[in-house]
């Protein structure tokens, strides 16, 4: 499977998703297990992402500058910093840490 | 039921004015997500592809994570899609209330995403819900495609990704997602749970595949705790 393919259906894939929610009828979809584990999927995929990103580099674990990074993004979150700022925090901090440490 | 009839001009504005601003909040974000993308070997039009028929931001970083890691590309196909389950119950949420028929509804369907649901969600009529919703939704598409644009761009031109910490914001941006949902203490489990398997198994298997593994931290939490039902939430934005 090339990147084309998997992005053009993936990109379909999840407009359908979309069009589901709202085509299906609710008690199809409306049961607590279902809806519990729909719920968790992305708390645990997203809990993950964030992990890989910043703590794996190929098949290696590491902690450079994007540990850093994340770390200031917790603490815009914890001050309420809107999105975008959380973003612009994390790769100012990893930024400029490799100005003073080139190479991590 | 919706109540269509209560809907006053004042409300309405409020509604539209709301709608917008999450929009270009959310929508210059997506300069971030262009110039992530092009750093991780997409083409600029395979950049704005994703931003235009996936349109949904947790499923395109997820996407452009895999293909940063060197992971194969079903890996982050599956991965965008598992992410994307959620704009399902969003729309099923959305149904009754937004009460669209006919051709309005694979319109409206691409519109469904975190932000549209939270600010259309909580309205008590359809008028107001579908303000909410449509302002919102098309906000957010109209400046999210155009800023991905810029980003591609921008990215393409700026050089090693990783001098401006660029690798550092994909991270930060997943953070930014998940963190509404980590005021409810079961979820905060999940997700330790779920970071640690992912990294646990980093070593042994394919750049892609730790994420779906941890996947099914998710599906083994919703069995275990199956008798501790509890009403399910839209998260904020």
């Amino acid at each position: 499977m090339t990147w084309w393919w998997a992005i053009l259906g993936a990109g379909l894939g999840c407009y359908l998703l979309k069009l589901a929610g709202l085509s299906v009828p609710a008690r199809v979809l409306e049961r607590p297990l279902v809806e519990r584990i729909a719920d968790l999927i992305p708390v645990a995929l997203l809990s993950a992402l964030v992990a890989v990103q910043v703590f794996a580099s190929g098949t290696h674990l590491t902690i450079d500058a994007r540990a850093a990074g994340l770390a200031a993004a917790v603490v815009a979150l914890l001050l309420r910093a809107p999105f975008l700022v959380v973003v612009v925090v994390a790769a100012l901090t990893a930024s400029l840490l490799r100005v003073v440490f080139p190479g991590w | 039921m919706p109540d269509p009839g209560h809907d006053e001009p004042t409300e309405r504005r409020a509604i539209i004015r709301d709608g917008l601003g999450v929009g270009i909040a959310t929508g210059l974000y997506g300069v971030s997500f262009g110039a992530v993308s092009v750093a991780a070997g997409l083409s600029v039009l395979q950049t704005c592809v994703l931003s235009l028929v996936m349109f949904t931001g947790a499923s395109q970083f997820a996407i452009v994570g895999v293909a940063a890691a060197g992971g194969a590309p079903v890996s982050g196909a599956v991965t965008a899609l598992m992410l994307g389950t959620r704009n399902t119950l969003y729309g099923l949420k959305l149904a009754p209330l937004l009460q669209f028929r006919g051709w309005r509804r694979p319109l409206a369907a691409q519109l469904v995403i975190d932000e549209s649901t939270a600010m259309s969600v909580t309205r008590d009529s359809t008028a107001a819900a579908r303000v909410g919703f449509l302002t919102t939704g098309l906000a957010v598409f109209a400046l999210w495609n155009l800023f991905t644009f810029v980003g591609a761009i921008a990215g393409n031109l700026i050089g090693d990704p990783r001098t401006y910490g660029l690798d550092a914001a994909v991270g930060a941006a997943f953070l930014a997602l998940l963190w509404p949902r980590l005021a409810d203490r079961g979820n905060r489990v999940v997700a330790a749970c779920a970071a640690a398997v992912a990294l646990g198994v980093v070593p042994l298997t394919p750049a892609g595949v730790p994420v779906l593994v941890a996947g099914g931290v998710a599906l083994l939490a919703g069995l275990l705790t199956r008798n501790a039902a509890d009403a399910t939430e839209i998260p904020a934005p």
